[in-house]
């Protein structure tokens, strides 16, 4: 391959389905885009922290209680892989945190909604993370290296998060009514705003043709919304829970299930800051942050504390 | 210095098992190698992952070339006599 022009090789490789690696010429568009995107994606994983830390003190069980803490380390492990992989574009992981905290930066609105018992870390679990990997399968394939290979590992991890969910969820719907009824609200709470990760309809999707062709995504929002409306409905059947569509059914045509209209005018009033935790959430994120200060300043004390008493030694 | 912002970039490499060698598998900012082995441990061998760390900071690393371009490594494009497979061997011929 030669390379008049680094446009055109660059756009060689990806059609190759080959990857494009950090020190790679690359379209300005499509760094801005990457860097956009994976942010975004990281910010989701810490932010991601908040709703489930919220149960760890009051899990009902010390088993579920070790699993909660597990899942929730390994949302900030996921974050770090994804800030990591962010850097190789050339950004501050600093500058990224930065961005998150005063606003110029998104997370996932999902996470802009109260965890109101416990039945919603089953219900998290299930339809959420469930939703998560759906989207995020596809992209251990992105034309971008260290972002495919950061997502491998947060895949791998995930599946245990979505089974831990559907267990939660499968002890309470076959305990007592009271339990029952607790994981049947969590569903009923938390199955439109899954859908509705999946982003806007693909006519108004802003990024998506774009980022189709250089290799980013590889399917549509609706594609995937539906993969995702496809395995989950037998799954609820399992479960013995029923999900909120009364529009949602077998339809033998088209091979799918038919669901009804989800109503995104709720998803971009959540996504413009006016969901029910948007502020707690950026308030927490903040705090811990500038709570987190003096281990920051801690720990670099330490680090020169160390080099100076191997000067001295040497 | 001020906070995490400045601490370096480390590059983590993880021996998955004994017999296999240290293979590359991410990065993560520490103030020094000490903290960064720590945290390479808790980001990278959360399940089992490793029975060996390393952690060589990002700035130490030299590489091939700025824009990993292909000439670097066109010289050994047209030497194909350094294969098993360029060379043919009569039937019958075995052990070789």
């Amino acid at each position: 391959m030669h390379d008049h022009d680094p446009e055109e090789r660059f756009q060689a490789i990806i059609d190759d389905d080959g990857r494009i690696e950090p020190r790679d010429w690359m379209p300005p568009a499509y760094r801005k885009s990457l860097i956009r995107q994976i942010a975004q994606h990281a910010h989701s994983e810490i932010i991601g922290m908040q709703p489930e830390g919220n149960w760890i003190t009051r899990a009902p069980s010390l088993r579920r209680k070790a699993i909660l803490m597990a899942k929730v380390q390994d949302e900030a492990g996921h974050g770090l892989y994804l800030y990591a992989a962010a850097e190789t574009l050339g950004v501050d992981r600093a500058e990224l945190l930065d961005m998150l905290h005063d606003g110029r930066q998104k997370y996932s609105s999902i996470f802009n909604y109260p965890t109101l018992t416990w039945a919603d870390m089953g219900a998290i679990g299930w339809l959420v993370d469930g939703a998560a990997i759906v989207n995020q399968v596809p992209i251990c394939r992105c034309s971008y290296g260290p972002y495919a290979r950061a997502m491998i590992r947060i895949c791998k991890e995930e599946s245990f998060h979505q089974r831990q969910g559907f267990e939660i969820l499968h002890t309470l719907s076959h305990g007592t009514p009271a339990q029952h009824d607790m994981a049947q609200d969590a569903v009923d709470r938390w199955w439109w705003p899954s859908l509705m990760m999946f982003g806007p309809p693909d006519q108004e999707s802003t990024h998506s043709e774009q980022s189709m062709r250089w290799g980013i995504k590889r399917f549509s929002n609706d594609e995937l919304r539906q993969r995702f409306v496809d395995m989950t409905v037998p799954q609820a059947e399992v479960l013995g829970l029923r999900l909120p569509d009364p529009d949602l059914r077998w339809n033998p045509e088209r091979g799918h299930y038919d669901f009804g209209e989800i109503d995104f005018t709720e998803l971009f009033e959540v996504i413009k800051g006016n969901g029910p935790c948007n502020r707690q959430r950026m308030a927490d994120r903040r705090r811990a942050h500038e709570e987190g200060e003096w281990v920051r300043e801690a720990a670099a004390a330490y680090a020169a504390k160390r080099a100076a008493q191997r000067e001295e030694v040497a | 210095m001020n906070t995490a912002r400045d601490w370096p970039l480390w590059e983590v490499f993880v021996r998955s098992r004994r017999g296999l060698s240290h293979g590359h598998v991410g990065s993560l900012h520490a103030p020094d190698a000490e903290m960064a082995l720590r945290n390479a441990r808790d980001l990278y061998t959360r399940r089992r992952e490793g029975v060996s760390i390393w952690v060589v900071p990002s700035s130490r690393i030299t590489a091939s070339s700025p824009d990993e371009k292909d000439e670097f490594f066109d010289p050994a494009a047209d030497k194909i006599y350094r294969h098993p497979t360029f060379y043919d061997i009569p039937e019958g011929v075995d052990h070789l």
